[in-house]
């Protein structure tokens, strides 16, 4: 198991808290709350070492799109970055709607 | 459901599968709409600390949803084990927030405001990561559960595909109704654990036929230790526990009726390895209830 932090700037605030997915074989769960500074602020925590590069490369897309100053943790079970991607959208739409 | 309706295609399509469904989805899609509120959510961060202690990532509501609201008008609460997350495991915070919700059941119930407790079970039992707490956890369910059933009527559900094992499965056998489906297993010892300690020839773990003709939810069903067995449907499964509510508490629970299942299981021939189709015969002849 592995566990790191990633800051993000941020521009928007989060409208709500929310939370998606399920730490299963393959999936993660995702929760999103407001950040207490300016920031986007993101926990990992993974059952696969040794794939900081990939986590890396998949949250800088995924905040290149999303600028909310939002507290993210992410309880992680194997799930392909495509997973992960998704998933952070999903809650993203709900942590904006 | 019977055969016919299963091979009409247009309720077939209109059917909403409730075994696709994740713990709090399923939750959600029995409580009436705009009633569902949950109690110590993934927000509150009640997670295992035993997991990350040997590596193992948790969850944030260590996998029990815990959901109040109101089935068919009535106060309910559901109880769901989250099955994709370590198996559904009971650990020492998801079995302390399910006793905990059936301890408020129960003095709910003392105060003359009863409320209707639905149990979503699909587990291996004890969290092996938590060893003990996870095996005191259990005798605490089953504890309140039994203190809690004289007063109000607890509904389970297995829907599957984990099925319900271990520990868990006396839990789901101390409900006063069970509904299973046809996709659902109920067993004290899993199939793998049998095949571990008594050999293949015993019992083969990866026969599905013969896992399901012993344990599966039709069988249960045919040989009543399940109450109802109903189709993969949210819909039906709903109206099958408002069903289950409406008889109340039944006046001699399965688990009490000792002498009758000691004699009978006494009367068996162990000379041979019963077929499913005579279990069914042999338990069939009791009279239930």
């Amino acid at each position: 198991m592995e566990k790191f932090t990633l800051e993000y700037p941020a521009s928007k605030a989060v409208r709500q808290r929310a939370h998606v997915g399920v730490v299963g074989s393959g999936d993660l769960e995702v929760l999103i709350e407001p950040s207490l500074d300016h920031k986007a602020h993101v926990t990992v925590m993974t059952s696969v070492d040794g794939f900081g590069k990939t986590w890396q490369l998949v949250l800088d897309r995924f905040f290149s799109r999303y600028h909310a100053a939002a507290a993210i943790e992410i309880h992680d079970f194997g799930a392909t970055p495509g997973t992960v991607t998704l998933r952070l959208e999903q809650a993203a739409e709900r942590s904006l709607s | 459901m019977n055969r016919a309706t299963l091979l009409d295609p247009g309720r077939f399509l209109a059917r909403k599968s409730f075994i696709e469904l994740n713990a709090r989805e399923r939750s959600q899609s029995l409580l009436d709409d705009g009633t569902y509120r949950e109690l110590l959510g993934p927000f509150d961060r009640l997670e295992s600390p035993w997991l990350p202690m040997q590596g193992v990532v948790p969850q944030a509501d260590d996998g029990l949803i815990v959901a109040l609201g109101k089935i068919g008008g009535k106060d309910s609460v559901i109880l769901a084990v989250e099955g994709q997350f370590q198996g559904g495991s009971a650990g020492e915070v998801s079995g302390a927030k399910m006793t905990a919700a059936l301890d408020l059941a129960h003095e709910d119930a003392r105060n003359g405001r009863p409320i209707q407790v639905v149990l979503l079970l699909e587990t291996g039992g004890v969290r092996l990561q938590e060893a003990n707490l996870g095996l005191e956890a259990i005798a605490e369910i089953n504890s309140s559960l039994v203190t809690l059933r004289r007063h109000a009527a607890i509904v389970c559900v297995i829907a599957g595909m984990v099925g319900c094992f271990g520990g868990m499965s006396i839990t789901a056998s101390l409900c006063s109704y069970l509904i299973m489906t046809r996709e659902a297993r109920l067993g004290l010892n899993g199939p793998e654990v049998i095949e571990e300690m008594s050999g293949i020839d015993e019992f083969d773990a990866g026969d599905r036929q013969l896992i399901w003709s012993v344990t599966g939810g039709e069988q249960r069903h045919a040989t009543g230790f399940a109450d109802y067995l109903v189709e993969d449907d949210v819909e039906a499964i709903k109206q099958c526990i408002i069903e289950a509510f409406h008889r109340g508490v039944p006046s001699r629970n399965r688990s009490e009726q000792v002498e009758g299942y000691l004699r009978d299981l006494a009367a068996i021939d162990v000379s041979h390895q019963l077929e499913s189709s005579e279990v069914r015969k042999l338990w069939s002849k009791r009279e239930n209830r």
